[in-house]
């Protein structure tokens, strides 16, 4: 079953990077009228992209996002390596090889990052540790009524 | 005990955070760059002042050089310029002049107007160098070292105090070290 499950997975997503490969071979990948990649798979891929990367100007928002210069600029950067055929891998480590972690939202973990990955579940585990022990007191105490 | 000794330790701890993280001469918007130590990045651009001269980084090789990122449109360049007159008269190193997102009319007026501190004026009219060294804003001050690595990057106008203190012993260090 879960084994039917994952061929069935595992073979789309090579359907899709295959059907992705020969697109961006084709490549004529211009834009339309409304500055869009005509390949709506490119397309697609940009915008994610786009919203995964910082805009340094205006540090909370993404550069899909901003109006600031340089972000037209790494918008254009972007979608030129898009056409180019680029992986989104390649795209992002051009990124990070000039600005540094710092430009993607979520940066991959590494020990340097593993605090921030960590904390959520750290303050969950935390939270539900103090709940039980706050239940299990209340549990033992007489009722007031 | 506990119920005490937990909530004082969770407060020192916030409080040791807080210190780090409002320290107010720390800019939350200064990044470190990741290219420290490595190889500039190669451009060869027209320069501003005489477009049949091309300024490149493989021409600048061999010496120890500035380049700074400044722009007609940048307010903290104007007050950054006082500043680069004074250090270019010193003759320590070459200062490059990478002019970012610019009109190149409004640059050459700048340049005669507020005048030139620097020894070539590339133009990067699309920004496309600029993204290749990790610019994100103007200006920022790089230092490269005679092979063509960055040594260090400064964020915000260059000042005479930062000229010392920063960059004239790292200039010394890198021509004693080559």
């Amino acid at each position: 079953m879960s084994r039917h499950f994952r061929a069935l997975l595992l073979s789309s997503a090579l359907m899709l990077c295959a059907s992705q490969a020969a697109m961006a071979e084709q490549a004529p990948a211009a834009l339309d009228d409304h500055g869009q990649l005509q390949n709506p798979l490119l397309q697609s891929r940009f915008e994610r992209i786009t919203k995964e990367l910082r805009c340094l100007v205006c540090q909370n928002e993404s550069i899909a996002d901003s109006n600031v210069d340089l972000a037209a600029d790494l918008r254009r950067q972007v979608r030129e390596m898009l056409i180019a055929g680029r992986s989104d891998d390649a795209i992002f480590s051009f990124m990070t090889d000039r600005y540094g972690e710092f430009v993607r939202f979520a940066p991959p973990l590494s020990p340097k990052t593993a605090l921030i990955w960590g904390a959520p579940f750290f303050m969950l585990l935390l939270g539900g540790l103090i709940i039980y022990r706050v239940v299990r007191q209340r549990s033992r105490m007489p009722l007031d009524e | 005990m506990w119920k005490f000794l937990l909530p004082f330790a969770a407060f020192v701890a916030l409080v040791v955070l807080f210190a780090f993280g409002l320290n107010p001469n720390r800019d939350i918007h200064e990044l470190p760059s990741p290219l420290i130590g490595k190889a500039a990045p190669e451009f060869a651009l027209k320069d501003v002042l005489d477009p049949t001269r091309t300024v490149s980084s493989a021409t600048l090789k061999g010496q120890v050089y500035v380049l700074n990122v400044w722009a007609t449109w940048c307010v903290a360049c104007r007050e950054e310029q006082e500043s680069l007159l004074a250090i270019a008269r010193q003759h320590v190193v070459p200062i490059i002049g990478l002019d970012y997102r610019d009109n190149q009319d409004k640059a050459k007026l700048w340049l005669t107007q507020l005048g030139n501190p620097y020894a070539a004026v590339p133009f990067d009219g699309d920004g496309r160098t600029a993204i290749d060294w990790g610019v994100y804003g103007a200006p920022e001050t790089y230092l490269v070292d005679a092979q063509g690595r960055i040594i260090y990057k400064f964020i915000s106008p260059l000042t005479q105090e930062v000229w010392q203190k920063e960059f004239l012993p790292r200039i010394a260090a890198a021509r004693g070290g080559a």
